[in-house]
């Protein structure tokens, strides 16, 4: 069973068997405009939660991603370096940006639940 | 414009094409003699096909550049809203001082005792900057705004290793310049953001909660890129020094309060100064900028190399470590030279001519401009923040909402009605924002004219009339560009097209 949760930086966290995959919201991707350039972490590196973990590059800005969950990176999405457009076409499936094994689950609780997010979007 | 011309030219504006198009194999502005060279002495090196430089005349290639400068805007040609930038005015008297042979031919390998002048000149530079900003030392190389950013943190880092401590991170606002956090990471530490709260200014709370011993500085912009002053400056600095670490500020708005304010008085450690905005000549000004950094008591003895110093026997230039004087402890230095001499003349002529009282006067009027723009416009745009603003005025794309039109959209429109765009999606802090920095240059009828453009468009588009806004600009020499190819399949060469094989 998979659940999704979310940060208010607009990352996402789907996690499976004790591996998140993380990207960044359609509202992200929305705001970012067309994005132009993806920088992905190396495969090992760990990451603390809420620490940089990608960036993200549109015609508008360069953002930093986050890690909503510590972890060590399993697997980028190499497909984003030769069309970084699947961002926008498909910022929650295809425009994933990386994998991380989760150094501690219970991090979870303190994301938002869909529901609790797509209240928080409505608010901004 | 309906009937098309024949040429393809409409009256002054000519469709030009780029140089390698227009460029003809055989053809040059000058005679040169073939020059043979044996092969032994290129020892393999000849070069076996065309380099490809196209062949113009002289009078053709000078026309290509006369015409594409003709598709330029200026500060030269009208009101430059660009925020964030400073696109004030260049005073002509600057560049006519800059030109002086005995500035603008020294060599920086010149015997010092024969430029005693520039040094002079470069000294008195220092007192005016020394002084305008209450700080007891300035370093004179970097030559930019984010050169003198790394050259601050860098001396900042001299300090922290003089005293044996170990300090890793550096805390920046959300709302900072990119270069901020650029600069830190560059001289090797962690950037931490600070949040912005909704009101636009840096949390003290947020900052409390980030502030620790392995914190080496806080970098702040003030006034902020949303162009509001830190109140809580004071305690903020007495925050961040009694965790130890340094204050660094950002000058790149000092244009603000040049004249009223001496970041010295706010307890700031290191400010670099674009003396490039501050002082004139902004982007496009016909020259290279210059980002001087003032420095604190407790950081002077770090400062770079060159040191310049005034003895019996004039002025000196001291390049090494070794020749310091007492109590010195140069970091390093910042580049080969010794920073950008004409941009020190501009300068220095920039305060000469407008005296103490007239920086103060150019500062207050940045100010009253920008507050003119943002009370004229603020009943149909919307601005984020309550209250005054500083030398910027900062709106949002609340106002469109519903419209269909973007902020990039209304920005495209004003090259339509004569002007540079105002910077967009900047700072981040905010959904679409607009920033507005009229300077001091504008007089009221100029403001009012730009008030009146855009109080149309925002009404126009508020009332569902977007033809203006659809596809903008239509009368530039160029529509829309689509930004997102151009960064997503860039085409950096121009290659020539096939030609058709000749038949056998």
């Amino acid at each position: 069973m998979s659940e999704t949760r979310f940060t208010e930086q607009h990352e996402w966290v789907r996690v499976e068997g004790g591996e998140g995959t993380i990207g960044i919201t359609r509202y992200a991707t929305e705001q970012l405009g067309d994005v132009v350039y993806v920088e992905l972490p190396a495969i090992g590196k760990t990451i603390a939660k809420g620490a940089e973990g990608a960036v993200v590059e549109s015609v508008k800005a360069a953002s930093e991603v986050y890690a909503p969950v510590g972890g060590t990176v399993t697997a980028v999405n190499e497909a984003l370096g030769a069309d970084p457009a699947k961002v926008n076409s498909s910022p929650e499936e295809d425009g994933w940006f990386f994998k991380i094994k989760l150094t501690n689950a219970a991090e979870l609780s303190q994301l938002m639940s869909e529901d609790k997010y797509v209240e928080y979007v409505k608010g901004l | 414009m309906s009937l098309p011309t024949i040429s393809g030219d409409r009256g002054l504006d000519h469709e030009e094409k780029l140089i390698f198009e227009l460029g003809r194999a055989g053809v040059t502005g000058v005679d040169l003699s073939d020059v043979k060279v044996s092969d032994a002495r290129l020892s393999g090196l000849r070069r076996r096909g065309t380099i490809g430089l196209p062949g113009l005349s002289e009078p053709e290639a000078v026309r290509h550049y006369v015409r594409l400068s003709r598709m330029n805007y200026a500060i030269d040609a009208g009101l430059y809203p660009l925020g964030s930038c400073t696109m004030k005015h260049n005073p002509r008297l600057n560049e006519k001082l800059a030109r002086l042979p005995g500035f603008a031919d020294v060599h920086p390998l010149a015997p010092q005792s024969t430029v005693q002048g520039a040094l002079a000149l470069i000294a008195e530079l220092m007192r005016w900057l020394t002084t305008l900003t209450g700080m007891p030392a300035v370093a004179m190389s970097p030559k930019a705004g984010a050169h003198g950013e790394l050259c601050g943190i860098l001396t900042i880092r001299a300090a922290i290793e003089a005293r044996g401590e170990k300090r890793t991170r550096v805390l920046v606002p959300e709302s900072a310049h990119g270069t901020n956090p650029a600069s830190a990471t560059f001289a090797g530490f962690t950037v931490d953001e600070v949040k912005a709260p909704p009101e636009g200014r840096v949390d003290l709370e947020s900052l409390r909660g980030k502030l620790g011993p392995d914190v080496a500085a806080f970098m702040l912009t003030n006034p902020n890129t949303c162009g509001l002053f830190e109140r809580d400056v004071l305690e903020i600095a007495a925050m961040v020094h009694k965790c130890g670490a340094y204050f660094y500020a950002d000058g790149a708005n000092f244009n603000a309060i040049a004249g009223r304010v001496r970041p010295g008085d706010l307890g700031v450690d290191a400010m670099h100064i674009n003396l490039h905005k501050t002082f004139s000549t902004p982007h496009g000004g016909g020259g290279p900028g210059a980002g001087p950094v003032v420095l604190s008591a407790r950081l002077a003895p770090f400062a770079p190399l060159p040191l310049l110093v005034h003895d019996e026997k004039g002025f000196r230039l001291i390049e090494n470590r070794a020749d310091v004087p007492e109590g010195a402890k140069p970091f390093g230095r910042m580049c080969a030279f010794h920073g950008q001499m004409g941009m020190f003349v501009r300068a220095l002529a920039y305060m000469l001519s407008h005296g103490r009282d007239g920086i103060r006067q150019a500062s207050e009027d940045a100010v009253l401009s920008a507050n003119y723009v943002l009370a004229s416009l603020k009943d149909v745009m919307s601005a984020p923040f309550e209250g005054p603003c500083m030398h910027e005025a900062l709106f949002d794309e609340h106002f469109l909402h519903g419209t269909g039109v973007t902020t990039l959209d209304f920005a495209k429109v004003m090259i339509d009605e004569g002007y540079h765009p105002m910077t967009v999606y900047f700072p981040l802090v905010v959904h679409g924002a607009m920033l507005i920095e009229p300077t001091e240059s504008e007089s009221k009828e100029s403001l009012d004219r730009f008030i009146h453009v855009l109080r149309t468009m925002a009404l126009e588009a508020k009332a569902g009339k977007k033809e203006r806004f659809e596809g903008a600009p239509r009368l530039a020499p160029r529509r829309r560009l689509d930004e997102t190819a151009a960064s997503r399949k860039p085409v950096l060469r121009w290659k020539a097209p096939d030609l058709p094989k000749a038949a056998e």
